[in-house]
C-alpha cells in the first residue's frame, strides 16, 4: 500500500485537469423553445451579412440588392440546413457519448458487486489523511469536510502546475508526466485488478501468463492512447483506464468524504471551466490559441476517422494533417479566423480522392465528434460505483444514479450546442446524482422493499 | 424514465413522512399507509406522464419549425410509444431487480409460508406491467392530443386497478388473469389508436407487395421564350 502512495502524484494527475466538455463543434443548435428566437438570430446574421454585401457594392444599388437577396435566401437556407445537420448530429453526439459512460459505469458496477477487494476498507490515501472512524457524527463530517479540503487543493495545485508548463511550453516534461502516470495506471493497477478478479472466481494463473497479458495489454494501450491507433481500441483503453482510476478511488476514499469531495469537485469543475481565469479554461483557449489538441491521454474523443479508408498520404503529411484536421474541428470556433480554418479545411480534402464529398458541411460533420474530459469519466463511475457499494445491496439506488447521471450529461450536451464553447460536464450530472442517490437510498429504498415484501406493484 | 424516478421519489417522500408521522406499531394503518402511498404514486405517475407529453409536444414543435419540409423527424405516435416503453422499462426494472439479485443467491422460497411461486409470479406480473405502461404511453398521448378526456381518465382508473388488483396477491388467480385481461385489452386499443386495422395485419402476415399506387407527377421542361 505504501509504495504506490508515496509515487502516486502521478496517479492524481489524472483527476485534476481532466474535468471539462468540449465541443468539436460549433453551429449553433436553437432550444426547443427558442425556436422562434433561434430563427431570429439567424435573420440577424443574414442582415449583418446583407450589410456587408451592400458596403461592398455601392456603386450597383439595383444588382446589389439582387445579389444580396439570392445571398442572403442562400445563406438562410445553409444556415437552416447547417441546423438541421447539427440537430441530427447532436443527437448522434449524445449517443456516442451515452454508450463510453455507459460502459465505464457497467465495468464499475460489475467489478464492485462481483469483487469484494473494492469494497473492503484497507487504509486511505495519504490525500485524505483524516480518519473517518470517530465516536462522534460531527468529528467525522469535520474530518470529511478536511479531507476534502486537502484534495481538492491538491488537484487545484497540479492543474495549476499543469497548465503553467503547457503555458511556458514544457511539452517534454508533460509528456514525460502523462506516460508515467499511465504506464502506473496500465501496468500496476491492470495487475492488481487482475490478480483480485482471479482470486474472486478462484482461478489460477501462472506467472509467464500473467506476465505475458499484462505486459501486451500494457504495451498495446500506451501505444493506442499516446501515439496512433485505431480509434475503437483507444475508445476502449481511455474507457479502462478510467473504470480502474474510479475504482481506486471508490477502494480507498472513505465513506462521507467520498460524496463530500464528489460535491466539491464539481464547484471546482464549475469554476475552473468558466471562471475568465479558470485552469481548465486557460488550457483549452491556449490548446485552440495553438491549434493543437490537448494531450490525447486526458480527452475521450468520439470521432476522429480519418486514419480509415482514406487514401494514405505519406507520413510525412499524415502528422499534420491530422493536426489540421482537430485544428478545423476547433478553428470553428475561433470566429477570429474563418478564412484560415476554411483553407485548412480545403487542404485536408486533397487527400481524399476516393471520396466525392458534396459539400463542405459533410465533411466537417463527418470529423466532428464530442469531447469528454477522462475526469468525468472516472467521476461518473466513482459516483455509480458508490451507489453500487452500498451495504444494503439495493440495485434501484444504482440504476436512479445512473439514469440521473445520463440526463445529466444529455442536460450538457445540450447546453454545450447552445453556448458552443468548453462547458463543465461534472456540475449537472453529479448533482443530479447525488440528489438521487440520497434519496433513493433513504426514501424510495424503504417504500419499494415494503412494496416488494407484499408482492405489490405500482 | 428520469421523469418516472422522479415521479417515484415524490411519492416515496409523501409515504415516508406519512410513515414517520403515524403510529409504527400499528400493522393494519401501516397497510393502509401502504395503499395510500401506492395510490399516490399511480396518480404521481401518470401526472409526470402528462408532464412529459407537454414537453414532448414543445420539442415536437421545436422540431418542426428547424426542420426543412416543416415535419419533425419524429412523429408524436413513435414518441408516444419510446415514452411509455421507457416507463415501462424503468418501472419493470425498479421492480424486479432487487428480487433478480436475490434468487442466485442461497435460499428457499416461501419458508415462511408464503408462496413459492413468488419468483415467477413476480416475473409475469413485471411483464405485465411493461407492456401496460408501452400501451398506456400510446393510448395516452393520443388521447391528450385529440383531447379525449375520457380516454385519460379511464387509462389513470386501469392504472389505479391494475395496482389495485396486485394487492390480492398470493391469491393469484384473482390478480394475475385479471391483469392479464386488462393487459390484452389495452393492447388492442393501443394498437387501434395507433393506426392498426385489420387490414394492415393481414397485409403484414401476407408480405405482399404492395401496388405504389401514387400517381407520379412530371414537371414538364420548359424551353425558355424567345423574344
Amino acid at each position: 500500500m505504501i509504495t504506490f502512495m508515496n509515487n502516486s502524484d502521478s496517479e492524481d494527475e489524472p483527476c485534476n485537469e481532466r474535468t471539462s466538455l468540449m465541443s468539436a463543434e460549433s453551429p449553433p443548435i436553437p432550444s426547443y423553445q427558442d425556436g422562434l428566437q433561434a430563427s431570429e438570430a439567424g435573420e440577424m446574421q443574414t442582415h449583418k451579412k446583407r450589410q456587408t454585401g451592400s458596403n461592398r457594392s455601392p456603386n450597383n444599388v439595383a444588382d446589389g440588392d439582387m445579389s444580396d437577396l439570392g445571398v442572403q435566401v442562400r445563406e438562410s437556407a445553409l444556415e437552416n440546413e447547417e441546423e438541421e445537420l447539427t440537430l441530427k448530429y447532436g443527437a448522434k453526439h449524445v449517443i456516442m457519448l451515452f454508450v463510453p459512460v455507459t460502459l465505464c459505469m457497467i465495468v464499475v458496477v460489475a467489478t464492485i458487486k462481483s469483487v469484494r477487494f473494492y469494497t473492503e476498507k484497507n487504509g486511505q490515501l495519504i490525500y485524505t489523511p483524516f480518519s473517518e472512524d470517530t465516536p462522534s457524527v460531527g468529528q467525522r463530517l469535520l474530518n470529511s469536510v478536511l479531507n476534502t479540503i486537502i484534495m481538492i487543493s491538491v488537484i487545484v495545485v497540479m492543474t495549476v502546475f499543469l497548465v503553467v508548463l503547457y503555458k511556458y511550453r514544457c511539452y517534454k516534461f508533460i509528456h514525460g508526466w502523462l506516460i508515467l502516470s499511465s504506464l502506473m495506471l496500465l501496468f500496476l493497477f491492470t495487475y492488481i485488478y487482475l490478480g483480485e478478479v482471479l482470486k474472486t472466481y478462484n482461478v489460477a494463473m501462472d506467472y509467464p501468463t500473467l506476465i505475458l497479458v499484462i505486459w501486451n495489454f500494457g504495451a498495446v494501450g500506451m501505444i493506442c492512447i499516446h501515439w496512433k491507433g485505431p480509434l475503437q481500441l483507444q475508445q476502449a483503453y481511455l474507457i479502462m483506464i478510467s473504470a480502474l482510476m474510479a475504482l481506486v478511488f471508490i477502494k480507498y476514499l472513505p465513506e462521507w468524504s467520498a460524496w463530500v469531495i464528489l460535491g466539491a469537485i464539481s464547484i471546482y469543475d464549475l469554476m475552473a471551466v468558466l471562471c475568465p481565469k479558470g485552469p481548465l479554461r486557460m488550457l483549452v483557449e491556449t490548446a485552440q490559441e495553438r491549434n493543437e489538441p490537448i494531450f490525447p491521454a486526458l480527452i475521450y474523443s468520439s470521432a476522429m476517422i480519418w486514419t480509415v479508408g482514406m487514401a494514405k498520404p505519406d507520413t510525412a503529411a499524415r502528422g499534420p494533417s491530422q493536426q489540421r484536421r482537430v485544428a478545423a474541428e476547433d478553428g470553428r470556433e475561433n470566429h477570429s479566423s474563418p478564412s484560415h480554418s476554411d483553407s485548412q479545411i480545403l487542404e485536408t480534402r486533397s487527400p481524399v480522392p476516393s471520396h466525392p464529398i458534396t459539400s463542405l458541411e459533410e465533411l466537417e460533420e463527418e470529423e466532428r465528434g464530442v469531447k469528454l474530459g477522462l475526469g468525468d469519466f472516472i467521476f461518473y463511475s466513482v459516483l455509480v460505483g458508490k451507489a453500487a457499494a452500498t451495504p444494503s445491496g439495493d440495485w434501484n439506488t444504482t440504476l436512479a444514479c445512473f439514469v440521473a447521471i445520463l440526463i445529466g450529461l444529455c442536460l450538457t450536451l445540450l447546453l454545450l450546442a447552445v453556448f458552443k464553447k468548453a462547458l463543465p460536464a461534472l456540475p449537472i450530472s453529479i448533482t443530479f446524482g447525488l440528489i438521487f442517490y440520497f434519496s433513493t437510498d433513504n426514501l424510495v429504498r424503504p417504500f419499494m422493499d415494503t412494496l416488494a415484501s407484499h408482492q405489490l406493484y405500482i | 424514465a428520469f421523469f418516472w424516478l422522479v415521479s417515484l421519489l415524490l411519492a416515496s417522500l409523501i409515504w415516508f413522512i406519512s410513515v414517520h408521522l403515524s403510529d409504527q406499531e400499528d400493522a393494519k394503518l401501516q397497510y393502509g399507509l401502504l395503499v395510500f402511498g401506492a395510490a399516490i404514486s399511480v396518480l404521481l405517475q401518470e401526472a409526470f406522464r402528462f408532464a412529459y407529453f407537454k414537453l414532448l409536444k414543445k420539442a415536437d414543435e421545436g422540431l418542426a419549425t428547424i426542420s426543412e419540409d416543416g415535419r419533425s423527424p419524429i412523429s408524436l405516435k413513435q414518441m408516444a410509444y419510446v415514452s411509455g416503453l421507457s416507463f415501462g422499462i424503468i418501472s419493470g426494472v425498479f421492480s424486479v431487480i432487487n428480487i433478480l439479485a436475490d434468487s442466485i443467491g442461497p435460499g428457499v422460497v416461501g419458508i415462511h409460508g408464503d408462496s413459492p411461486y413468488y419468483f415467477i409470479t413476480s416475473a409475469f406480473l413485471t411483464m405485465a406491467v411493461v407492456l401496460l405502461h408501452t400501451f398506456w404511453g400510446v393510448i395516452f398521448f393520443d388521447a391528450c392530443e385529440k383531447r379525449r378526456y375520457w380516454c385519460l381518465g379511464l387509462v389513470v382508473a386501469s392504472h389505479l386497478v391494475t395496482s389495485g388488483l396486485t394487492f390480492l396477491n398470493p391469491w393469484y388467480e384473482a390478480s394475475l388473469v385479471p391483469i392479464y385481461i386488462i393487459t390484452v385489452c389495452m393492447g388492442i386499443w393501443a394498437f387501434f389508436t395507433a393506426g392498426g386495422s385489420f387490414r394492415n395485419i393481414l397485409k403484414c402476415l401476407s408480405c405482399k407487395q404492395e401496388d405504389d399506387s401514387r400517381v407520379m407527377m412530371y414537371s414538364a421542361l420548359q424551353v425558355p421564350f424567345e423574344d
